[in-house]
């Protein structure tokens, strides 16, 4: 029986293993060092903040592996030895595989920073982190000032965690507002405000210089590039990820920032696939970047590679581009692209409508030239994926897509609707064009 | 440091001291539950009236200020900060005081009425007494401990009603729900059939009547003092008898088809009002785990077949063998029912079976074939119908179902197990609404393509114990026969992922393995 060995247990490696599982009898094995059993990334801040337990943020019970005969090995794979198909553990013990799968994910990125190695210095990625945090920043005696390095997904998630225990958060965030490399001006600024309205002190173009700490070790505050310093008990570093690969340095498979991988998933080694937060296209696809840090991609390479596994060879090739996220109290999601300033296309046109409370905001983008309607970014109204993804299959132009917005809504019932306000918006828009 | 292990959380030290408000308004309900506690212990108010008034207005007043001091100085959105670290929502030390104080109360209210002073003859003492004024008030007559246990209950579904309100203001679905509920239980479970009573003289007599508690939640309502009492009030009388067929057999399986069972259990229904409102903070206890769901579908429909027996039985026992008195003989009527099930059995066997699972189908055979075979033996062997006596049949249900699950359980172990726990393994009303729901309805809760990030919020408050996320990441639209349609998972979703929806029947359901956002030919090749 061909074994299957993959290298972590996260939203990829776990996907490839249930379909696999679904089309065939192979043996599986899902090696992690992490934690035993799979859990939502995503949710790690909902048990700081005390809204889930542990075992809540994990989507199977645990008799599920053993049902679905999925063997779990808890182990740090130190190196991969390719041309004997074998991992070894870094507590002993090897490991054979026909075909290894690595989906190992992300570590927290850093850009080399005097003073990162100091107690209370940490990123927000894995279960380990979580424990860190708990125990760098259990109250506001402990921890009365944290100060949070980059102002991405990561930095917003554990401001909004740390506010849950009334410890003061200063956020240094290098652009003019949050999240501007990615979003379009208006909406990082909305942002921004909703972010300061929940007591963070959000500093714009401020970068940190260095860390300093005690004589013990531990954190005691910050300097930024402009020379103030900030003290403080915990910093957080979330200034993005990168893969999760030094363990392959001394290996045969073939990396760049990243495992790189084809179109198939497939490294340069045979047998040997990546998929998820640690591979790297070789060729970016369409708009992507060749390294795609989100949960939904992870999930889609997995669902592809395990096809290709189970002999129906099939190509990573993700549709309609999508994701979503919460900053405190504002839901943010968006279908096909929407571009910041820095990389707006130079035939993308866009159209703003922001609501008097401050609190929603939608952008849709367009070819200017042929009208086509290219993506949406939708903050505090809910809009429904399918509809998105049929119009943007269809090529149809932001003149219908405003039109016919409502059809897209996905907001609870009696909610109040926008779409009129909207089409008004756009028409006033319109015409002074 | 502490850091204190409770229920395998990895965390245990937030903020979870109460504003000098909330100690306030504490402090001010107290005093209320003061005046009743020492009313139990027989202290003998003058001007019991007054008392009264003043103590209800402490508890619900001290309620609505302590949210209102919780509430409103945060912003609008979900607010479950620390829900798993406060000792009276993580099933800690506070939990189980309120727990066993309210299954004390329980205990008393059914079995004891005595030591909460209510007087079989003479006047009323302690608690009773105390709500002796309201009573005359609205109906006339001194309370009784069901008076007391009606007004405290919807004084508890108001008060925890404008709560539940203000934690959810941003979300309209919730609001209007609320609303509803509080509506419900003021005016047609209290006001109406209290004040509906004093209408009743030694020549008219109506039975107390909520319009809203129907058939078989409201398992006493075809017994013979109650058909006798209708019957003998003229068109009123009659009018109310063919609304209580009426309501069951037609008015809920309309609803039902066009807006799920929420219509009832989360808009209109007591029980449910009271696990909506005062409820609510013990919503995420109830247990999601699938052998909870598999005992739970055992249960619940055990729970309708004794219903169905215990009222076939107790009709059956009071009708006549001639048409003099009743227009309806016992043959007649047996047969109605034996035929009744069989079209339903049939109907669902013929048009439904494919959405049967194994055990659903083994039940259904089985259930109906004890319920035939009982009617057959009774036919052939003259005995009891149903081999026990109908009184018999009538007792152990009100006992063992109306008073131990509906209550002691049902309310009493909110703390422990959850809000909803009779509505889900108990309530028989609940089990017919489910049955139509999840095969004759067109109700569902969708799911937004890809969008679900598996966290988990959805399933954990999910009062009725539902995994919700196990659908929403696999793209399934929820159709369960439990979902009350309360709409929090909606809410909680942290990524606009679930919404509930009245649609058209055509794929209701449609699970995906491949799920949206993926190449469109590897989605064609394995989804279809």
């Amino acid at each position: 029986m061909e074994h299957i060995v993959i290298i972590g247990n996260g939203i990829a490696g776990i996907t490839a293993a249930r379909h696999i599982r679904k089309l065939s009898d192979k043996k599986i094995t899902i090696v992690s060092a992490e934690t035993d059993h799979f859990f939502s990334r995503t949710a790690l801040m909902y048990v700081y903040m005390g809204h889930m337990r542990w075992r809540d943020i994990e989507p199977y019970e645990s008799w599920f592996w053993e049902k679905n005969r999925l063997e779990l090995k808890n182990a740090y794979v130190e190196t991969v030895d390719t041309n004997n198909k074998t991992l070894y553990f870094k507590k002993g013990g090897s490991l054979t595989y026909d075909k290894l799968i690595i989906a190992t994910g992300s570590v927290t990125n850093t850009f080399g920073w005097e003073g990162l190695e100091l107690n209370g210095v940490q990123g927000l990625v894995s279960k380990q982190d979580l424990e860190k945090l708990e125990k760098n920043a259990p109250n506001n005696k402990e921890c009365p000032r944290a100060v949070i390095i980059g102002g991405g997904l990561i930095g917003v998630e554990m401001a909004e965690m740390l506010r849950t225990r009334n410890i003061e958060v200063t956020m240094l965030v290098r652009e003019n507002a949050f999240w501007t490399n990615v979003l379009p001006k208006s909406e990082a600024e909305m942002l921004s405000r909703h972010i300061i309205s929940h007591g963070v002190d959000l500093r714009h173009n401020s970068e940190l210089d260095k860390i300093i700490g005690d004589k013990d070790g531990n954190v005691k505050s910050v300097i930024t590039k402009s020379g103030e310093e900030i003290p403080c008990s915990v910093v957080g570093i979330t200034t993005g990820v990168k893969p999760q690969i030094s363990f392959l340095k001394n290996s045969k498979i073939e990396t760049d920032r990243g495992v790189l991988v084809n179109r198939k998933l497939e490294t340069n080694i045979e047998d040997v696939y990546a998929i998820g937060d640690c591979a790297q296209q070789r060729e970016p696809i369409g708009n992507r970047p060749p390294i795609e840090a989100v949960w939904y991609t992870g999930r889609m390479m997995g669902e592809a590679l395990a096809q290709t596994i189970c002999g129906k060879p099939f190509e990573y090739n993700p549709g309609n581009w999508f994701n979503s996220a919460k900053f405190f109290d504002i839901e943010y999601q968006t279908y096909g692209w929407v571009f910041s300033e820095s990389r707006k296309k130079n035939y993308e046109g866009q159209f703003h409508w922001k609501c008097k409370s401050d609190l929603r905001c939608v952008t849709i983008s367009y070819n200017e030239n042929s009208n086509e309607f290219l993506g949406i970014n939708t903050f505090g109204i809910r809009m429904e994926q399918e509809v998105f993804d049929k119009w943007l299959n269809e090529k149809r132009s932001v003149d219908y897509v405003i039109q016919n917005l409502k059809q897209a809504n996905f907001d609870p019932e009696f909610f109040k609707k926008y779409e009129k306000e909207i089409q008004t918006a756009y028409a006033g828009q319109s015409i002074t064009i | 440091m502490s850091t204190v292990q409770r229920n395998m959380s990895l965390t245990g030290e937030p903020p979870k001291t109460i504003n000098t408000q909330q100690k306030i308004a504490s402090f001010i309900g107290l005093l209320g539950l003061m005046v009743l506690v020492l009313a139990f212990f027989n202290l003998n108010f003058p001007n019991k009236g007054l008392w009264l008034t003043a103590s209800l207005i402490a508890i619900g007043g001290g309620t609505v200020w302590f949210s209102i001091a919780a509430y409103t100085n945060k912003h609008d959105g979900i607010k479950n900060d620390g829900v798993y670290f406060k000792s009276l929502t993580s099933k800690g030390f506070w939990a189980w005081i309120v727990g066993m104080a309210l299954t004390l109360f329980y205990v008393l209210l059914y079995w004891f009425p005595q030591y909460l002073g209510l007087a079989q003859d003479g006047n009323n003492k302690g608690v009773v007494a105390l709500f002796d004024p309201l009573s005359r008030l609205l109906n006339g007559g001194p309370a009784s401990q069901w008076f007391v246990y009606g007004t405290l209950y919807t004084l508890a579904i108001l008060a925890f009603g404008i709560k539940f309100i203000l934690k959810y203001r941003h979300n309209k679905y919730e609001k209007l729900r609320t609303f509803s509920v509080m509506f419900f239980q003021l005016g047609f479970a209290f006001l109406i059939p209290e004040l509906m009573s004093r209408l009743n003289s030694d020549t008219f007599s109506l039975p107390y009547y909520d319009l809203k508690n129907i058939w078989p939640l409201n398992y006493y309502n075809f017994e013979q003092y109650r058909v006798d009492d209708l019957l003998s009030a003229g068109d009123v009388g009659l009018g109310l008898l063919i609304f209580g067929l009426a309501s069951i057999f037609i008015i809920t399986p309309i609803l039902t088809y066009k807006y799920g069972k929420r219509w009832y259990c989360s808009w209109v229904c007591g029980c449910g009002g009271l696990a909506e409102t005062a409820g609510d903070p013990f919503r995420h206890l109830s247990d999601k785990s699938q052998m909870a769901w598999k005992v739970e579908r055992w249960v619940i429909h055990s729970v309708l077949v004794f219903v169905v027996l215990m009222t076939t039985a107790v009709v059956y026992s009071y009708l006549g063998d001639d048409s003099s008195k009743y227009w309806l003989t016992k043959n007649t009527f047996l047969i109605s029912v034996a035929l009744l099930l069989t079209v339903v059995f049939a109907g669902t066997w013929i048009f439904k079976r494919e959405e049967l699972k194994k055990d659903a189908r083994l039940g259904a055979i089985g259930y109906f074939v004890i319920i035939i075979s009982l009617i057959g033996f009774h036919y052939f062997s003259g005995k009891n119908l149903f081999l026990f006596e109908a009184e018999t049949l009538r007792q152990t249900y009100g006992f063992l179902i109306g008073a131990v699950f509906s209550g002691v359980i049902g309310v009493g172990f909110y703390p422990i197990f959850g809000s909803r726990v009779w509505c889900r393994f108990g309530c028989p009303m609940a089990a017919i609404l489910g049955f139509q729901q999840r095969l004759f309805s067109k109700f569902r809760i969708t799911t937004n393509g890809g969008q679900c990030i598996s966290c988990g919020n959805c399933s954990t408050y999910c009062e009725m114990g539902i995994d919700v996320r196990a659908y929403a990441q696999k793209g399934e639209n929820i159709v369960r026969s439990s979902c009350v349609g309360c709409g929090i998972c909606s809410a909680v979703c942290p990524r606009g992922v679930l919404k509930l929806e009245n649609g058209p029947l055509e794929k209701r359901i449609s699970s995906n393995e491949i799920l949206l956002g993926n190449d469109v030919d590897l989605m064609n090749y394995v989804n279809n």
